[in-house]
């Protein structure tokens, strides 16, 4: 069973490790304390490797759980460190200097949840929606259906047909 | 002796000079999304100077399907199609991870020999990924041989592929619970000549590649990724391995019948373009003996799934998981996310890709000639649509 290191228990406000099997735990955390505690895992308790950092959108509680997934490459262990941030104005301290390819996750994530990492490189720029004007389309909110109907209006002169009545016509003609 | 126009040519690569192309110096120059020299749809917008790039910038987005954000709209059966998508020459690891993701949440049990015909189809994947890299790396040397060799094996593997599961790209052979069938009558003996033809390809192929001088001149060298890189970029898979890093999740976390199976690390020490490719072989020999291995040892018999609930009401406990697995590029993984519902909250695809193609392949390309980007960026074997899920 792992616990929490000393060092970080009686540094940070942290939730229970939860965890999920042998090899992955989950670390609740405080989003103000997240920059310096992954610096410490990394320096300190071998988590140097970052697999990735995402968003999930908790829509109802109006939240933002931002995960940082990192691993220790000799206790073979992964450590998902969670922390919430409010949707509104969503914001979060760059974690850029820590690992090199940090600003790519947080440059994607303000491009598909809208969460602002200020100071992040090229954190504006476009990653995968070029010229996307919407609101960003990760968000719950976000409604692909409507926008695809939105965006791509069904071209007039073209009729469509409705599949379940398509194939009865076609297969029990005698029954219409 | 003519010594040219003093100034005319541009001076030797500075990496601290800004790039300003105002100056008159530089060439803004694409390369990509449709270019023989690049890997899939993506391309790399290089700054250059003669012929030295002296600043690049990744763009992705070419082939941008939204899978994370349809995947929270369907079922979870119903993302199968599509998570095998995310990878077009290495659908299974998808498979297996989105599978292994479900039934960690749902508590599902696998059946042995189910765990058996996963790890072979990874294996079979990976000799089929692998042959379709090694015909790109010797393409971006200007060996069109090898394409033909290595494109004619892949179709041999994807032969097997279609008798067992019907389909030659798109599998769809790994669900919860299970696979979707048995190994097929007179399959084994099939896939056991083809793992031959296979094996002789491959002494042919080293031979022709791997002992070229023009392939040695320009591969050796080319690059070089720095120890100190690995673990600050979140390098994994042969790109690790070929610095010397023993980091195999096979043997470090197995998964599947891994650890039931006799095999090492296959590693390198010079870390440049020729040594990725000779992990990489080795890896290719690697996955014949670990399919051979596999059906030799394989249970005979048993159940290969388990029956699983109502698919079309199936609600998965509430909870998250990071399921992974080592592919040809190394760590591929899925965290999952559900709220209890018949949907997944949320799915995110974690590919090696992300970071190899963008953060390693800007850094690494400055100060390269422009005719070895394609084989620089074929050496790190990167997939678009895993970075833009």
């Amino acid at each position: 069973m792992r616990t929490i290191p000393a060092d970080i228990a009686e540094r940070f406000e942290v939730g229970p490790l939860v965890e999920k099997r042998a090899d992955l735990s989950t670390l609740d955390v405080d989003s103000k304390d997240v920059p310096e505690l992954l610096a410490r895992l990394r320096d300190r308790h071998g988590y140097r490797h970052l697999s990735f950092a995402t968003a999930t959108d908790l829509f109802e509680e109006g939240v933002f759980v931002l995960t940082y997934m990192l691993h220790n490459h000799e206790e073979r262990h992964s450590l998902g460190v969670k922390c919430r941030i409010g949707r509104e104005n969503a914001t979060m301290e760059s974690c850029h200097l820590l690992w090199e390819q940090m600003w790519t996750y947080q440059r994607e994530m303000k491009e598909l949840f809208g969460i602002d990492f200020p100071g992040s490189p090229r954190v504006d720029e476009s990653f995968v929606l070029e010229g996307w004007i919407d609101i960003p389309p990760m968000r719950r909110e976000f409604d692909t259906r409507e926008y695809s109907e939105r965006t791509f209006p069904t071209r007039p002169g073209r009729s469509t047909k409705d599949p379940a009545t398509h194939m009865k016509e076609k297969l029990y003609p005698e029954a219409l | 002796m003519f010594e040219g126009v003093k100034g005319f040519f541009p001076p030797p690569y500075d990496p601290k000079e800004p790039v300003d192309f105002s100056s008159g110096k530089f060439l803004k120059m694409w390369q990509g999304p449709q270019h023989p020299g690049i890997t899939g749809n993506m391309s790399l917008e290089l700054a250059i100077a003669g012929d030295t790039v002296y600043d690049c910038k990744t763009h992705v987005g070419y082939l941008h399907r939204g899978f994370e954000k349809l995947m929270e709209r369907r079922l979870w059966m119903q993302n199968f199609p599509l998570v095998c998508r995310i990878a077009v020459p290495e659908p299974d690891f998808n498979e297996y991870c989105y599978a292994q993701a479900i039934e960690e949440l749902a508590g599902v049990e696998v059946p042995e020999k189910a765990k058996w015909l996963r790890n072979l189809t990874l294996e079979m994947i990976r000799l089929a990924s692998y042959l379709m890299w090694i015909g790109g790396q010797a393409g971006a040397f200007g060996h069109g041989t090898i394409i033909q060799w290595s494109a004619t094996m892949r179709d041999y593997v994807l032969d097997l592929f279609e008798e067992l599961s019907g389909g030659r790209i798109y599998h769809m052979y790994i669900i919860p619970g299970g696979v979707r069938s048995d190994l097929p009558e007179g399959w084994t003996a099939h896939a056991l000549e083809v793992m031959e033809t296979i094996e002789k390809n491959l002494d042919d192929i080293e031979l022709v590649m791997f002992h070229n001088a023009v392939f040695k001149m320009r591969a050796k060298g080319l690059g070089v990724i720095p120890k100190d890189w690995i673990d600050r970029y979140g390098i994994t898979g042969p790109n690790a391995r070929a610095a010397g890093f023993r980091r195999d999740l096979r043997k470090d976390q197995p998964y599947l019948v891994y650890d039931k199976l006799d095999f090492d690390y296959v590693t390198a020490e010079g870390s440049d373009a020729y040594d990725r490719a000779l992990v990489r072989l080795g890896e290719m020999y690697q996955a014949i003996d670990l399919i051979r291995q596999m059906l030799a040892r394989m249970p005979s018999g048993g159940e290969f799934k388990t029956a699983l609930p109502n698919p079309l009401h199936w609600k998965i406990p509430a909870g998250e998981t990071y399921v992974k697995s080592e592919c040809t590029r190394g760590e591929y993984g899925f965290y999952v996310v559900s709220d209890g519902s018949d949907k997944p909250r949320r799915v995110v695809v974690r590919g090696p890709s992300y970071t190899h193609a963008v953060s390693v392949m800007e850094t690494l390309v400055k100060g390269q000639n422009i005719a070895d980007v394609a084989g620089l960026m074929v050496s790190l074997h990167t997939y678009p649509p895993e970075i833009e899920r």
